[in-house]
């Protein structure tokens, strides 16, 4: 039933993934996982890895997903790619697993099945919570994220990031003197600065005005020009035009959740 | 990483930071002791050794509930486990941060503190010795709780049970350093132990920790 649903929905693009024969068991520890990823070998066979290497390399790949929140299975059969230069919205009614998937995709927990194939180091993921230290000025904040992430243009990268979310004049303003939406704006400019060429997106819009929406749209348009990809959960229209729309509702997970005796009581 | 440690003592030595938080403990406790025990000062160069090392334990532990927690509810956590530092490296990081703040201060301020409870003159030496050597452990043991508890709605009591369990060969080993350089003998042995307690910790528990975020994170 579930291989005739996912079928019957193939999104998005052509599915140029090869279909897995068998099931695959419960994927790995979250640790286990991410050191695989690092070193897994490129999957086609040789004499394609020329040609293909590259565009191999900066897509994301998402083959038979499977994930779960709290033990409880909530999206199934889950299969898209996202190559550079485009954006998809995740699209579903609250619950329907989108955060769930984000997290699952950023690394952040297990996936129940299914596999994520992305290069190494190159997805950066935004959630409700913007990671701001109050005590901490807009500039400061943005240059440590910038520091972690040993982003190429440093201080310049820094000031370039808040001049493009409209951050300039509050610059030495402390985080915690700025309003919610100031805020969202920092968290964004956030993503200016990691380098990263994914941006996984959880609802990146909330508390932002019109105005700022159309900001944050232009510059997620500017990241899509210059070979980024990008993957948002947002219930707005972002004026996106080059970006796919993926429903989640037809994925929802009919299998009982089964997780076992210890799991039951914990 | 560096950015990271830079961060944290930043965020410690601003307002509502927490540093000095510690420090303030043991001083009053260092202050009261003489206080309830009474002025004589045999009994109080008997128990120095003791009450000293006992209140940079519980001074180590007053900060560590809101090592991770804090990082945690602001989603910072989050964002560094994306990030390219492992969470081995962030957990190093954020112990070193609060043994900088926490027990090297303390270290520092403990001979002054051992006056006024009359510690014995050869003591002075091995009991900063002991604090320097001891109390990077005790972060890093706290780190590994604070890990484990980072989830928690007032973990930190939980954090204490947890971790002041492990505490205890520290707090012996540091403790036995500094009463037998009161009283004149070798403290070679119990500083090497504390020596290894504290190696131990910090090769190992940065793992351990970072795994119990991993869990807490999902």
């Amino acid at each position: 039933m579930a291989a005739g649903r996912r079928g019957a929905k193939r999104p998005l693009r052509a599915q140029t993934a090869r279909r897995r024969g068998a099931r695959r068991p419960q994927a790995a520890p979250l640790f286990r996982q991410t050191k695989a990823r690092l070193s897994r070998p490129p999957r086609f066979p040789l004499q394609h890895q020329d040609k293909t290497v590259k565009a191999h390399r900066m897509e994301l790949r998402v083959t038979d997903l499977a994930c779960a929140r709290g033990g409880l299975p909530l999206l199934d059969g889950l299969n898209f790619t996202v190559h550079p230069g485009e954006a998809l919205v995740l699209r579903g009614p609250n619950g329907s697993g989108k955060t769930t998937l984000l997290r699952t995709l950023a690394g952040l927990q297990p996936a129940l099945r299914g596999e994520i194939s992305c290069p190494p180091e190159q997805m950066t993921y935004a959630a409700h919570a913007d990671g701001l230290k109050s005590t901490l000025s807009v500039r400061e904040n943005l240059a440590f994220w910038a520091a972690i992430h040993a982003a190429p243009g440093g201080d310049e990268g820094v000031t370039r990031a808040m001049a493009a979310m409209n951050l300039t004049d509050l610059a030495d303003r402390q985080a915690h003197n700025l309003s919610a939406g100031q805020k969202r704006r920092l968290g964004l400019a956030r993503l200016l600065v990691t380098g990263r060429w994914l941006w996984v997106l959880d609802e990146p819009t909330v508390s932002l005005d019109v105005a700022s929406v159309a900001l944050f749209a232009s510059v997620v348009r500017g990241h899509l020009a210059t070979g980024g990809a990008a993957l948002l959960a947002t219930h707005i229209d972002l004026g996106l035009d080059e970006a796919h729309t993926l429903d989640l509702t037809p994925f929802k997970a009919s299998l009982p959740a089964d997780p076992g005796f210890d799991e039951a009581f914990l | 990483m560096i950015a990271l440690l830079l961060r944290d003592l930043k965020l410690a030595l601003r307002a509502g930071g927490g540093f000095g938080l510690g420090l303030g403990f043991f001083l009053i406790l260092a202050v009261l002791v003489p206080l309830g025990v009474g002025p004589d000062q045999t009994t109080l160069g008997l128990i120095a050794p003791g009450i000293l090392w006992v209140g940079a334990l519980l001074a180590c532990l007053l900060s560590l509930d809101r090592l991770f927690a804090l990082d945690f509810e602001d989603g910072s956590l989050d964002l560094l486990a994306t990030s390219p530092i492992p969470l081995e490296g962030v957990v190093t990081a954020k112990a070193l941060a609060h043994w900088l703040t926490t027990g090297l201060p303390l270290a520092l301020a403990a001979p002054v503190l051992g006056i006024l409870l009359n510690l014995p003159g050869p003591a002075y030496g091995p009991l900063m010795l002991s604090l320097l050597v001891g109390t990077p452990a005790l972060s890093m043991i706290g780190a590994f709780g604070a890990a484990l508890t980072v989830g928690l709605k007032r973990g930190g009591l939980l954090l204490s049970l947890l971790v002041l369990p492990l505490y205890v060969p520290t707090l012996v080993f540091g403790a036995q350093t500094v009463t037998r350089a009161a009283q004149g003998l070798d403290i070679t042995t119990p500083l090497l132990l504390l020596g290894g307690i504290t190696a131990g910790s910090v090769a190992l528990l940065p793992f351990a920790a970072a795994f119990a975020l991993r869990i807490n994170l999902r």
